[in-house]
């Protein structure tokens, strides 16, 4: 394999390619004569073979996160567990309260999931973050109320890849005796993770972020104190009730496997990806006009959302056609706004439609960095040729003082 | 998203890119959009003494579409009087260049920046815009 793979992939935090590894202990779970059968089948060795498998992946998964393998209920990924915690605890404790607290920045799992709640009665307050993206723990602090039950705050955040003070929040909540939920679909293998540490109650996961599979995921539940969710899919009571149907062996390996390989190779994997992410910034932050989005110190290793300014996000991806990212910009969503993550940051709009995420992995080499930095470089630059943004901006003109005509 | 081929041709090779004296007599300067919207397009047009179109320049900032779309325009409005550039539509762009529905908007854009760089070179030449072509026929 060469070490320059084009398209180079540097869009990780969508989803990463499934690890070798992973992919042999999957195969391995589907034929006849492979470890097909259903793990809730007791009465026969094709039961218990599928069910020993399930254990194990269940306890790599516990492992990572410093849980009890009984902890860990298994879902279809980060978005169905964000349903199960949310609703699942709103609704388990609304005779205490119906107020929760989030973020602005959350993902869509989490932040629909709270509009679905507003619907049905509850109140949810949208706290801002700063503008690095990180929560002001005193902020949250002082929007906690009497009838608050449900905190869900991210670990990582999926755009900008900030780390928030998840133990910092979970001491709060835990204090005042509030449910504390946390997405942590980014954060497996590249951030530590302890959930007695971090006094979290419900952790969401899944797979495919992590060199595992789609379509799998995990709800972290705690037993000690013991946290309550109602079921939002009924059936046959698998996973003590709290999430029916039966259980997809080769995903649930597969998730397990990842995890175990996460685990194990974070540390190494983490410089390396660093590094690499170091070398990308490096070989841009001297072009001019060009914004990190985020903080630089409290970020995962292989994120770097950076804003070029006077240059749209979309046109740059559509020069960059050997790499593949993804951008803030309005074009590349339907809806013609840009990303809210970055607004919710204060950006200007002009830097939210300026912005390009690239993350790193795995697989990514110090070849395809140098390649994205030389394509990067030229396509800026001739995008900036193309603008009358930047002609102005070299012109001395104050942008901001310009009346634009809105449309 | 995928680019029609004309989109991506456009893109890739855009015709009359620049910047004009604005000014110039002859120059009309017309820019539409803002910068929070995610495109800005500044289209520039210098007619001859008989008053056709003879130069065109533009610069967008925004999507490929809404390069491609005043790229194009440049090309349409060379040779024609400012009333027959008047007329261009929108979707003579849109079935030009095969936009989606979702790219309509930059087709209007460069619909809005060839009347306004029509009505700047009006007002300097100190003309009013003449009659609609229906009331006059
Ligand atoms: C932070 C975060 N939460 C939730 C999700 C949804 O995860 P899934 O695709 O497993 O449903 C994602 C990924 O898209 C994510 O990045």
């Amino acid at each position: 394999m060469s070490n320059l793979n084009i398209p180079v992939y540097l869009d990780y935090s969508a989803t990463t390619p499934v690890d070798e590894r992973v992919a042999k202990a999957m195969t391995d779970c589907l034929t006849l004569q492979g470890n097909f059968g259903n793990p809730a089948s007791r009465s026969h060795v094709f039961g218990w073979k599928a069910e020993d498998a399930v254990v194990e992946a269940r306890k790599n998964v516990a492992d990572l996160i410093g849980a009890n393998p009984k902890e860990i209920v298994w879902t279809s990924g980060a978005t169905e567990s964000d349903n199960l915690a949310i609703k699942g605890a709103a609704h388990f404790y609304s005779s205490k309260g119906k107020h929760i607290i989030t973020v602005k920045t959350e993902h869509k799992a989490v932040l629909d999931t709270c509009r679905q709640l507003e619907r049905e009665g509850f109140e949810v307050t949208y706290l801002d973050p700063e503008d690095n993206g990180l929560v002001d723990i005193n902020k949250l602090a002082a929007a906690i109320r009497d009838d608050t039950t449900v905190v869900s705050v991210m670990h990582v955040n999926n755009e900008i890849g900030v780390i928030q003070d998840i133990a910092a929040i979970g001491a709060l909540t835990r204090s005042k005796g509030i449910i504390f939920h946390v997405d942590a679909a980014q954060s497996p293998g590249k951030v530590a993770i302890d959930v007695n540490a971090m006094n979290v109650d419900l952790m969401s996961l899944c797979a495919h972020k992590v060199y595992g599979p789609k379509g799998i995921g995990a709800l972290y539940v705690r037993r000690k104190p013991r946290v309550r969710i109602e079921a939002q899919i009924h059936g046959g009571g698998h996973e003590r009730g709290m999430r029916s149907g039966t259980l997809a062996t080769h995903q649930i390996v597969g998730m397990g496997e990842s995890f175990r390989i996460a685990h194990e190779e974070m540390d190494v994997e983490n410089a390396r990806v660093e590094a690499l992410r170091d070398r990308l910034y490096n070989g841009l932050k001297d072009m001019e006009e060009v914004y990190v989005n985020g903080d630089l110190e409290q970020r995962i290793p292989g994120n770097l959302n950076i804003s070029f300014n006077f240059v749209e996000g979309e046109s740059l991806m559509m020069s960059l056609k050997d790499i593949a990212v993804s951008s803030g910009s309005a074009c590349t969503s339907d809806s013609l706004e840009p990303s809210y993550v970055l607004r919710a940051l204060g950006r200007n709009d002009e830097l939210a439609h300026s912005s390009l995420r690239f993350t790193l992995g795995r697989f990514t080499t110090p070849e395809e960095v140098d390649f994205t930095i030389a394509e990067v470089r030229k396509a800026v630059e001739k995008l900036r040729d193309l603008s009358p943004l930047w002609d102005m901006f070299k012109d001395g003109v104050d942008l901001d003082s310009v009346q634009w005509a809105a449309h | 998203m995928a680019y029609s081929d004309k989109v991506i041709d456009h893109y890739e090779n855009p015709r009359n890119v620049g910047k004009m004296d604005a000014d110039d007599q002859n120059v009309g300067t017309g820019m539409v959009g803002a910068p929070a919207c995610g495109d800005v397009m500044r289209l520039q047009i210098k007619v001859d003494d008989n008053g056709v179109i003879e130069d065109a320049k533009f610069k967008t900032y925004g999507c490929g579409s809404a390069i491609a779309s005043s790229s194009l325009v440049t090309e349409m409005v060379k040779g024609k009087t400012l009333d027959e550039a008047a007329a261009i539509k929108n979707m003579e762009i849109v079935e030009e260049l095969a936009l989606p529905p979702v790219k309509i908007h930059c087709s209007v854009l460069a619909e809005d920046a060839i009347a306004a760089a029509i009505a700047d070179l009006r007002e300097k030449r100190g003309e009013t815009a003449p009659a609609k072509a229906e009331s006059a026929a």
